[in-house]
């Protein structure tokens, strides 16, 4: 019995941290595969996110889901200025140039933030509603934590379904499997950029307000949690949608199981795994090599 | 693209010449010799500049050669390091066999993970030199038996160097040592860049498929300037651990692994002397700006980047190029 509390409680515990970083990083994916823009500072956009949601509610009062839309909604659209001014300049540069140029983003974020809200976390004040356990009838789960893999799971699918059913989700599609000829069909792709970064960064907000209080927000988030999003995104196939949702599930529980089960070398296993998965398939699971 | 082949490149004689010494390159070594007796007092960051020229080179070979983006560079530094430590505590306090064990500890690392990461490209291969640095960082963390952990590893005492030169607390000797193990380095990769196998990592960089298709070993070409790369890296780590007589976790850190692409890239890559140019000069001014605001200086550090890579690709000594091909058409 003890054994399969244990499993549950982590297989929860890893769910929650997977529905944070699959959010987080599913617009990475995107960029990666649409733009085939390596965007190392896409942490930076949930980082604003948890920022924003988190001083909205601290300072200002405001309800935990508006705060957090009206961070996802600010966020994308400084995203947009981004793209449009910086970003779209270098989607034809090489790869060195865009890691340089979104580090340095990174690093000039860094700054701002530690300027304006300290080095410290912020404090992250649950609303009474997401406090404490929720009886699902067969076992109480903490509740915040079922609220997050229920909100999650609402929006991957509203982004499936949107993906899958809308004729913007067929344009983003059509124009990651051929770019050119997406074009060639009267695809305006430079505007599908604009929009899909806008969609990612959005929703990295969004999970970076949704799970402020798992992933720590602190000036040095972008930095500190880029190798976990690089790995869900590496080892889910860059330019799918579905790749990275397997791939956090994965990493979110192994994670957390083995940083459960043996502390002292929990994070290695993580690292050795994924090393182990890409050695095996080098595009990653669901990528086209 | 930093490299391409454009009107603005020398004309192949020129590049069939480029191997022989222009006396512009004796520059670095009298400025080193120089600052040696004009600033007396500033000696120790002297001698940890030269020591950030040892990596920075290092590093030139591999993304300003080979063309291999790394973000986790520091960890051969640190294997290097950590090596030299535990070597000068419990084996022996004399330095010139501590820089070879070494190089041969951090160029083993760099041929175990080159091996794994270089069969992947892209962002998956950034994505595993992170990854490969985050697990050494995290042995290094956890090996508190043998590393000293968070701790780090005190109580280092150096002995002469040929059991002659002490490590004076001026830093003089530090300094002139860290200078030879730069000569000697920098005469390595020199060679190495202009012989036939540099020249094919230039190839690799500008062109795989062409690379392949006449029959270059492109892999293993460039496991081998990896593990090279990863043992001059951990010679600068080792000069760190015996000027300093000091290995904290830090050697491992991220931060160290970034700042030292910066650095490349301000002075310049794939010219050997962007490794001089660019360390020199973000460490003075580090040394100059950062103490009076930390905060900033990341900021400044960021805008630069940006700067960089919208305006001067090449760094500061490609700007020094245009400027004289400037003057040179004015004239």
């Amino acid at each position: 019995m003890d054994f399969v509390s244990a499993a549950i409680s982590i297989v929860f515990h890893g769910l929650a941290f997977a529905m944070v970083l699959y959010i987080i990083s599913v617009g990475l994916s995107v960029t990666m595969g649409l733009m085939g823009f390596a965007n190392l500072a896409h942490g930076v956009f949930a980082m604003a996110g948890g920022y924003l949601t988190t001083t909205l509610m601290n300072n200002h009062g405001v309800p935990f889901g508006f705060a957090l839309l009206a961070a996802a909604i600010t966020v994308a659209l400084i995203s947009i200025v981004l793209e449009r001014l910086l970003y779209s300049r270098l989607y034809g540069a090489g790869e060195l140039e865009q890691v340089l140029f979104t580090i340095g983003l990174i690093f000039m974020s860094v700054a701002v933030v530690r300027y304006i809200w300290g080095p410290l976390p912020q404090r992250m004040v649950l609303p009474e509603m997401l406090r404490g356990q929720l009886d699902l009838g067969f076992r109480a789960f903490p509740t915040y934590r079922t609220f997050l893999i229920a909100v999650s799971l609402a929006l991957i699918l509203a982004l499936w379904l949107g993906i899958e059913r809308t004729n913007f989700g067929a344009q983003v599609r059509a124009a990651v499997d051929n770019r050119r000829m997406a074009e060639s069909l009267g695809i305006n792709t430079g505007r599908l950029f604009t929009l899909t970064f806008a969609l990612g960064s959005g929703l990295a907000a969004l999970g970076g307000g949704l799970g402020a209080d798992l992933l720590a927000i602190n000036p040095a988030y972008a930095f500190e949690y880029l190798v976990y999003f690089l790995m869900v995104v590496a080892v889910g196939g860059l330019g799918s949608i579905r790749g990275p949702f397997v791939a956090a599930v994965l990493l979110g529980v192994s994670d957390t199981a083995f940083k459960y089960l043996v502390p002292e070398i929990g994070a290695f296993v993580i690292y050795i795994a994924v090393i182990g998965l890409l050695l095996w398939r080098p595009a990653g699971l669901f990528g086209r090599a | 693209m930093f490299h391409r082949l454009s009107p603005d490149d020398p004309p192949v004689e020129q590049m069939v010449q480029s191997h022989k010494l222009r006396p512009l390159e004796l520059l670095p070594w009298l400025a080193i010799v120089g600052a040696y007796f004009a600033f007396p007092e500033y000696l120790s960051l002297g001698s940890q500049i030269l020591l950030t020229v040892v990596f920075a080179l290092s590093l030139d070979l591999i993304l300003g050669y080979a063309g291999i983006i790394t973000l986790g560079h520091s960890a051969f530094f640190g294997v290097g390091a950590y090596t030299a430590g535990i070597y000068a505590l419990h084996i022996s306090g004399e330095p010139l066999s501590g820089l070879v064990v070494a190089a041969l500890a951090a160029g083993l690392v760099g041929l175990a993970s080159g091996l794994v990461i270089l069969r992947t490209h892209g962002l998956t291969l950034l994505m595993l030199t992170l990854a490969f640095l985050f697990l050494i960082h995290e042995i290094a963390n956890k090996a508190g038996f043998i590393t000293g952990g968070a701790d780090g590893l005190q109580g280092i005492a150096m002995q002469e160097i040929f059991g002659q030169f002490r490590f004076d607390m001026f830093g003089r000797t530090a300094y002139v040592y860290s200078a030879v193990v730069l000569f000697i380095v920098w005469l390595f990769a020199r060679l190495l860049v202009h012989s036939p196998f540099g020249r094919s990592l230039t190839g690799i960089r500008e062109n795989v498929t062409r690379m392949h298709a006449i029959g270059t070993p492109v892999r293993r070409r460039l496991v081998i300037i990896y593990t090279i790369s990863a043992m001059i890296a951990g010679i600068a780590g080792a000069l760190l651990t015996h000027t300093t007589q000091f290995v904290g976790l830090n050697v491992l850190s991220f931060e160290r692994s970034g700042e030292i692409v910066i650095m490349l890239i301000l002075g310049g890559i794939g010219r050997l002397y962007g490794a001089f140019v660019g360390a020199a000069v973000f460490m003075i001014a580090q040394d100059e700006l950062a103490k009076a605001d930390p905060v900033f200086w990341y900021f400044w550090i960021g805008l630069l980047l940006v700067l960089i890579v919208m305006f001067a690709r090449g760094g500061i000594l490609g700007l020094v190029d245009q400027a004289r091909r400037w003057l040179r058409r004015r004239v």
